[in-house]
């Protein structure tokens, strides 16, 4: 009757309706030219043994019911052709940073700024790994793995097995200005698998922003590692194109005192899934997740799914999981989050929200916003609303003169304020704030 | 728990108090009736399922489909997604039927009726005239009840022992009787609605109730009637090793009411005993069913050995337009709870509303909720769920709401709310929401959290004890499910809802 057992229970089923002979695992694995790695080599031995275990991800897996993963698991994918730039320039350009950027998951260094910031050191896997020996040796590949022991991840465990490049990031101070890492591509049928490793030593701090677009279908894995009193803050604003399929999964481990703080914007993709598991494991430390997902499938299917597995088993900690998602023309939302409070884990302050804003009739919100608590002193609470736009409030602002379309796109922008406050920083919040709006003009 | 007491007052504490203490949480149930039984032989095969079959008299179109379910059954998986953690069942080392002897032909008075069976009854508290009635005097039920009167049915182990105020139902075009009876009675109404909202196919317990149920009630409320009092089960498992299967079907006919209470408890004993009821309810036109439990069965003891295994499927269809359904649930008992009273809203404008205190203290786990599913136009859906767990308790509340894409303009209300009582235990929320439209309207809120210090202070100040004042704060907390129990239950709720928490802190 012990307690873990009882989580355990949960967890087995999952990993025992793999098995060995997954004829779609051998497809999946033999069109992949899978590397040997140097440091990462035991790592990359023990994801592909995770990843025989327990198969690939199943329309029947739990945390899969509500997004099917065969064009995950399809060995190749469909090409898509290269868009040409679309009407928004990209994020962040103006601001003080250093530029890093990947071309299909692979770094381009002519295209980069020097891997020079005071109280960083930026190092690459695709280069880091032809030595035996490196400081990431320790995380790679082991915070994603100590998160499979509750779910099964294949996902995960595949990117930690095929990833050649993505950035190590070690922080030991407090850099002047962000890392930027910009995304591209250039081949039409790319499968991308990236793979980053950050570490920030005790006190440190980095905000690490994400833009731009890769393959045809992306893969990615960031680890990070947050010691006593650090504070990250990873603001992403990923491009997809309309036929894009992703999958990517963030795994944090956040000691005492420290903050992690995401926020992601999302906006289009045939089948985007993130995932984030973070394991609080000091006392006092905080984490926040957030996310606003714009979805118009005027242009074909749209399909975004979040997923998201906070642990606090430490005190006086606390979550915070905001998303927002904004669908239109027969899109399709997922939120499925938990919070799972150990035993002995006293005072934690764990919140989750999760709100579907649904623009015409044919859109689909579908959530699973769960608790699993384990200490009595806590306070946890989620709370998941979907529905139209309130035709009271646009009335209102329809009879102070405002146009519809106009209306609707306030409405829409106040509806995800919420997620947006997650960004710490003023000016990138407007300027995030400023592309939403754009947006949804051009889609009102 | 002696070498506790001897302890405690070795250093001074007053006896009276240790022993208060070290008798809480005692189920005042537990006692069992020494009856001479009669018994299917041990095991789940053909010839069971046949052998219930024909000592309930059916016909072969009902042996037919318990054996249909039955083969089904055996290739089936028991379900293991929920939170709950309890030693595999050996479902061949179970008595699948066992009936007290006395019981093989049906008294007609009193003086026929096996007194340990009267006696029974007698201390589970139901009043003396009620008993009477229970037994089936000629006369009783003509003799004036005490304001409202209730009708009931009695099952005891496997068979109904009997069901009172058939006769003035009757006089209003109820059909009030056993489910055997009504097999036999009245199969064209259970032809028509058995298996129609829980298919035989269902899931695992669902499937081995269709094969091996039996008895349970039966009730037709014809169009247009309100049902002219409230009517109840009482179950009572009493055998050893024996499972209970009952099976339970309500139809409510067009523009009809009723209101429906179930009670279940069971004696104390070592090992732990099976469970596995199905409940359906058909609800027409216009139609309203309210159905309240209150779940005692015992929850096994301190150590967490014996109690019910409760594996239960209930589920409402609002099959057509403005049917209404209310389910209200106060789950104090069993070891294991496995249960998800559901509403499908077929009809457009129907409603569905789920009231729900679940508590569980000591080693017991619950994984209960319920789902709505909208279906029709205009459909409305409420659920309140409140989950108490102390000791070293799991509680779990698992709920479904979906809106299917027609299900235009429907809305959903969810509440559930969960206090911890102590670090030992755990609750949980696995609520999943599938909106298909954009029309409706969808809320969901849950919080988890521990009894109040400052509500705690209020009462303390006001000269209440610590385990009072815990009663009454829990009592607030689950005041808008016990509001929903029919008068009936209410006094019974509010008791169960200290009893349950009393030696919980501190």
């Amino acid at each position: 009757m012990a307690d873990t057992a009882i989580t355990m229970r949960q967890v087995t089923p999952d990993i025992a309706e793999g098995g060995d002979a997954d004829p779609a695992l051998s497809a999946r694995l033999d069109v992949l030219d899978l590397p040997a790695g140097g440091f990462t080599a035991a790592a990359r031995k023990d994801a592909l043994a995770r990843l025989r275990a327990v198969g690939l991800p199943k329309p029947r897996d739990e945390y899969w019911r509500y997004t099917n993963p065969a064009a995950f698991n399809a060995p190749v994918p469909d090409p898509i052709p290269l868009a040409e730039q679309g009407p928004d320039s990209p994020l962040f350009l103006e601001r003080k940073r250093l530029t890093l950027v990947f071309v299909d998951g692979a770094f381009d260094a002519a295209a980069s700024d020097d891997l020079a910031l005071e109280g960083v050191e930026v190092g690459l896997l695709s280069t880091a790994d032809a030595d035996e020996t490196h400081w990431s040796g320790e995380i790679y590949g082991r915070l994603e793995a100590a998160a499979q022991e509750r779910v099964a991840r294949p996902m995960a465990a595949l990117n930690t097995a095929a990833a050649r490049d993505g950035v190590l990031v070690r922080v030991t101070g407090q850099p002047s200005k962000p890392i930027h890492i910009i995304h591209r591509r250039k081949d039409e049928s790319a499968d991308v698998y990236y793979h980053h490793v950050i570490r920030l030593e005790p006190g440190a701090e980095l905000t690490l922003l994400e833009t731009g677009m890769t393959g045809a279908r992306s893969n990615f894995v960031a680890e990070v590692d947050l010691a006593e009193g650090a504070r990250f803050h990873h603001i992403t604003a990923k491009r997809a194109g309309h036929e894009k399929l992703g999958w990517g999964g963030v795994f944090a481990r956040v000691a005492a005192e420290a903050v992690f703080k995401s926020f992601t914007l999302s906006v289009n993709g045939t089948m985007m899934r993130h995932e984030a598991i973070i394991d609080i494991v000091g006392d006092d430390a905080v984490a926040h997740v957030a996310a606003a997902v714009l979805g118009d499938a005027n242009r074909g299917p749209f399909h975004h799914d979040d997923t998201v597995f906070i642990t606090h088993s430490a005190e006086r900690c606390e979550s915070r999981q905001v998303f927002k998602k904004v669908l239109k023309n027969g899109a399709k939302g997922i939120f499925q989050g938990k919070i799972l409070v150990e035993p002995g884990a006293q005072k934690t302050d764990g919140y989750q929200i999760s709100q579907a804003l649904l623009l015409d009739e044919d859109s689909q919100f579908l959530g699973k916003p769960e608790l699993e608590i384990y200490a009595d002193d806590v306070q946890c609470s989620h709370g998941s609303t979907t529905g139209a736009i309130d035709e009271t409030a646009l009335f209102y602002l329809r009879s102070r003169g405002v146009p519809r379309d106009r209306a609707i796109v306030l409405m829409v922008l106040s509806f995800l304020a919420d997620a947006l406050e997650e960004v710490e920083d003023e000016s990138l919040r407007e300027e995030i704030s400023d592309r939403l709006d754009a947006w949804l003009t051009r889609h009102a | 728990m002696n070498d506790i007491t001897d302890l405690e007052v070795r250093e001074g504490v007053d006896r009276e108090t240790v022993e208060t203490v070290a008798n809480m949480g005692s189920y005042k149930y537990g006692w069992d009736t020494e009856i001479e039984m009669e018994y299917a032989p041990k095991g789940l095969s053909e010839d069971i399922v046949r052998l219930i079959s024909e000592k309930n008299g059916e016909p072969e179109w009902m042996t037919d489909w318990r054996l249909k379910a039955y083969r089904r059954w055996v290739t089936m998986q028991e379900p293991s997604w929920a939170m709950l953690n309890y030693p595999e069942i050996d479902f061949q080392d179970q008595y699948y039927y066992a009936r007290p002897k006395s019981m093989e032909a049906k008294p007609k008075s009193l003086d026929e009726v096996d007194p340990k069976l009267l006696a029974t009854y007698e201390k589970l508290g139901i009043p003396l005239k009620e008993q009477m009635i229970l037994a089936g005097v000629e006369g009783a039920d003509a003799a004036p009840a005490d304001g409202r009167k209730v009708a009931v049915d009695a099952v005891f182990d496997s068979v109904s022992v009997g069901t009172t105020f058939k006769d003035e139902l009757a006089k209003a075009g109820v059909i009030f009787c056993s489910i055997s009876e009504a097999i036999r009675e009245h199969p064209e109404l259970v032809q028509k609605y058995l298996g129609s909202v829980v298919p035989p196919t269902d899931n695992f317990y669902a499937t081995l109730n269709s094969a091996v149920f039996s008895d349970g009630s039966f009730v037709y409320i014809p169009p247009g009637v309100t049902c002219p009092m409230e009517l109840s089960t009482y179950f009572r498992i009493n055998a050893e090793n024996t499972g209970q299967f009952e099976r339970t079907l309500i139809i409510a006919d067009k523009g009809s009411y009723v209101s429906y209470l179930e009670g279940c408890t069971a004696p104390k004993r070592d090992t732990a005993q099976l469970h596995a009821a199905v409940v359906e309810i058909v609800v027409l036109e216009d139609a309203e069913v309210k159905y309240s439990t209150v779940q005692n069965w015992f929850p096994g003891d301190e150590d967490g050995n014996g109690g019910i295994y409760n594996f239960v499927t209930k589920r409402a269809d609002c099959r057509e337009a403005r049917a209404k359904v209310m389910w209200t649930q106060v789950e104090t008992g069993s070891a294991i709870t496995w249960k998800y009273p559901s509403c499908v809203l077929r009809g457009d404008d129907s409603q569905g509303e789920f009231y729900s205190i679940a508590i569980t203290n000591n080693h017991q786990q619950a994984d209960t909720g319920t789902k709505m599913i909208h279906l029709g136009k205009n459909t409305r859906s409420r659920i309140v769920s409140k989950g108490i767990s102390a000791g070293k308790a799991q509680n779990t509340y698992r709920g479904l709401v979906s809106m299917h894409p027609k299900a235009t303009n429907s809305r959903n209300y969810t509440q559930c709310d969960s206090l911890l009582i102590g670090d030992k235990c755990g609750a949980h929320t696995v609520p999943y929401i599938e909106v298909k439209n954009a029309s409706s309207r969808v809320e969901h809120e849950a919080t988890t959290s521990k009894v109040d210090d400052d509500q705690l202070f209020y009462c303390r100040q006001r000269g209440m004890d610590e385990e009072e004042a815990v009663a009454v704060i829990v009592n607030g907390f689950a005041k808008e499910v016990l509001q929903a129990l029919p008068m009936e239950f209410a006094m019974e709720a509010q008791s169960l809802v200290a009893i349950s928490l009393e030696g919980s802190v501190g």
